[in-house]
C-alpha cells in the first residue's frame, strides 16, 4: 500500500502540491488526473523519492521513504516499475538491451535466461520482433511499449505510468490502455496512472484522484466519478469529452 | 548476502562503463591530440629558431627550449584545450540529453545510483587517460619539432636531441603529469556536473554543452597558473 500524507511541495516559491493526501490500495489501478501543470508528475516523482516533500510524508508498505537512507530507498525503488512520459529509453542501447538492462544489473540470470525473459516481456507488450532496433527507429507508441516492457522486467509490485497515452493517436492510446489493464490483471500489479486523458481513466482505473490548483480536490471510485456533481470536476471531464468526442467517452 | 551480490552486479556495470569511457576519452582522442601536439612542436621549433639562432647561440639550444616547453606547458595545455571541446562538450551534451529526456530519472527509479553509474566512470577515465594523452603529446610533439627542424634545416635531429638532453630538467615531465592529472579531473568533473544538472530541454542541452567547454578551458588556465606558482 502507498500512503501520501499531507504532502506540500513548492519550487522557487511556487506551490505545486498543497496538503495532498491519498491512499493507494494493493492491486488496484489508481488514476491521478488534473490539468497540465497541476502537479501530477511531481506527485509521482515523490512516490519513488525522486523528489522529497517540503512537508508531509510518503509511506510505501508502511515505510516512510523520507526517513530512510539512500541504500534503503534504492531497495524501495526496486519494487517499482516506472513508465516515464517520453519512455526514457536509453539511446545508447537497442530495445532488447533496454529491457535486459535491469535484469543484467539486478539479477543473477544467465545470458540465455535474460534473452528468454526479455522476449517474454516484449511479447507481453506485443512487440516481439523489434529487439535489435534502436529507440530512435521506433514510433512513439512502440517506445512506450518497450519502456513498459523494461518497467515490468523485474516483476515490480507497483507500476507508475506518467501520461502513458500523451502524444499518441487514439488507436495506439487504446492499445496502451488495454495493455495497462491486461498487465495489472495478469501480473497482479498495483498501478498508478498519471493522466489528463479521461478516456484512459474510464478504461483502466478503479479509483480516481483529481488534483486541482495544487490540492487534492476530489477522490473516489470511477462509478462515483461518473455520478459526481462537483462543478470543477465536471468541467474537467466535459472539456475532455469535448476534445475526444462524446461518442468515444460514452 | 543478496545485497552484496547486487553490489557486485552493479560494480560490473560500473566497470563496463569505465572501460567504455577509457576508450572514448582516451583512445578516440589520440589522433586529434597527436595532430595538435605535432604542429605545436613544429611551430615552436621554427619560431624558436627564428628568435634565438644567431652566430653567438648554438643551434642545439632549440632542442633545449622546445622539449621543456612541450613537457612543462604545451603538451598538457594543448591536450586539455582539445579535450575540453571534444570530451567536455560531449559529456555535457550526453548527460544533459539524458537529464531532459528523463533517462537519469529512469536510472534512479530502477534503484541504481546515477552518480555512481554515470559520473564516477567518466571522471575516473579522465584522470587516467589525460596523463596518457599528455605523454603521447610530449612524444609526438618532440617528433614534430625534430621533423620541422630537419625539414627547414635550422638544426639537425642530433643537435636537437643533444640540446634537449643537456638541459633536461627531471621535474619537467612530473610537473606536466601533475597538470594532466588535474586537467583530466577538472574537464570531466565540471562537464559531468553541468550536464547532470541541465534543465530546459534542447536549448538547455545546448547551453550546457557550451558552458562545459568554456568552463573547462577557463579552469585549465587558472589551474595552470596556480600549479606553476605552487610547484615551481
Amino acid at each position: 500500500m502507498i500512503q501520501i500524507e499531507h504532502v506540500y511541495k513548492s519550487f522557487s516559491g511556487r506551490t505545486v502540491l498543497h496538503d495532498v493526501s491519498l491512499e493507494i490500495s494493493e492491486g488496484c489501478t489508481q488514476a491521478i488526473i488534473g490539468q497540465s501543470g497541476s502537479g501530477k508528475s511531481v506527485l509521482m516523482k515523490h512516490l519513488i523519492g525522486l523528489l522529497r516533500p517540503d512537508r508531509g510524508r510518503i509511506l510505501v508498505n508502511q515505510v516512510d521513504i523520507g526517513q530512510i537512507n539512500y541504500s534503503e530507498l534504492r531497495e524501495v525503488r526496486q519494487q517499482f516499475g516506472v513508465l516515464f512520459q517520453g519512455g526514457a529509453l536509453f539511446d545508447s542501447m537497442s530495445a532488447f538491451d533496454n529491457v535486459a538492462f535491469p535484469l543484467r544489473t539486478f539479477t543473477r540470470k544467465t545470458d540465455q535466461e535474460i534473452q528468454l525473459e526479455v522476449q517474454k516481456c516484449l511479447d507481453l507488450v506485443q512487440l516481439s520482433n523489434i529487439g535489435l532496433k534502436n529507440p530512435d527507429e521506433l514510433s512513439g507508441g512502440m517506445r512506450k511499449r518497450v519502456a513498459l516492457a523494461r518497467a515490468i522486467a523485474l516483476r515490480p509490485r507497483y507500476i507508475l505510468y506518467d501520461e502513458p497515452t500523451s502524444g499518441l493517436d487514439p488507436e495506439t492510446s487504446n492499445a496502451i490502455n488495454q495493455l495497462i489493464k491486461g498487465l495489472a490483471d495478469r501480473l497482479d500489479i498495483t498501478s498508478v496512472v498519471i493522466t489528463h486523458d479521461m478516456h484512459s481513466v474510464l478504461s483502466i482505473a478503479d479509483h480516481v484522484a483529481f488534483i486541482h490548483n495544487s490540492r487534492m480536490h476530489w477522490n473516489g471510485s470511477v462509478d462515483e466519478l461518473q455520478d459526481s456533481d462537483d462543478e470543477i470536476l465536471r468541467s474537467f471531464i466535459t472539456a475532455n469529452e469535448y476534445r475526444i468526442g462524446p461518442s468515444s467517452s460514452s | 548476502m543478496s545485497s552484496a551480490f547486487k553490489s557486485l552486479r552493479e560494480m560490473k556495470m560500473y566497470r563496463e562503463n569505465f572501460q567504455t569511457e577509457l576508450i572514448r576519452i582516451g583512445i578516440d582522442s589520440i589522433p586529434i591530440v597527436s595532430l595538435a601536439a605535432a604542429f605545436s612542436g613544429a611551430v615552436t621549433t621554427v619560431q624558436t629558431a627564428y628568435q634565438l639562432v644567431s652566430p653567438l647561440i648554438p643551434p642545439k639550444i632549440i632542442g633545449a627550449v622546445v622539449v621543456p616547453s612541450l613537457t612543462m606547458e604545451l603538451a598538457a595545455v594543448v591536450t586539455g584545450f582539445i579535450l575540453s571541446g571534444r570530451v567536455g562538450a560531449r559529456i555535457a551534451a550526453e548527460l544533459g540529453t539524458m537529464r531532459v529526456s528523463e533517462q537519469i530519472d529512469a536510472i534512479e527509479a530502477m534503484g541504481l545510483n546515477s552518480v555512481g553509474f554515470l559520473i564516477v566512470p567518466r571522471v575516473l577515465a579522465g584522470i587516467v587517460m589525460v596523463p596518457v594523452l599528455y605523454i603521447t603529446a610530449c612524444l609526438v610533439g618532440t617528433f614534430g619539432g625534430i621533423l620541422a627542424a630537419e625539414l627547414t634545416g635550422v638544426v639537425t635531429a642530433g643537435e636537437f636531441l643533444q640540446g634537449a638532453r643537456e638541459h633536461f630538467d627531471n621535474f619537467g615531465p612530473y610537473f606536466g603529469l601533475i597538470k594532466a592529472f588535474v586537467f583530466g579531473f577538472l574537464i570531466t568533473a565540471v562537464s559531468c556536473y553541468i550536464g547532470y544538472y541541465t534543465h530546459g530541454g534542447a536549448d538547455g542541452v545546448g547551453r550546457s554543452t557550451t558552458r562545459a567547454a568554456v568552463m573547462s578551458c577557463v579552469l585549465i588556465l587558472i589551474a595552470d597558473l596556480v600549479l606553476a606558482v605552487l610547484l615551481l
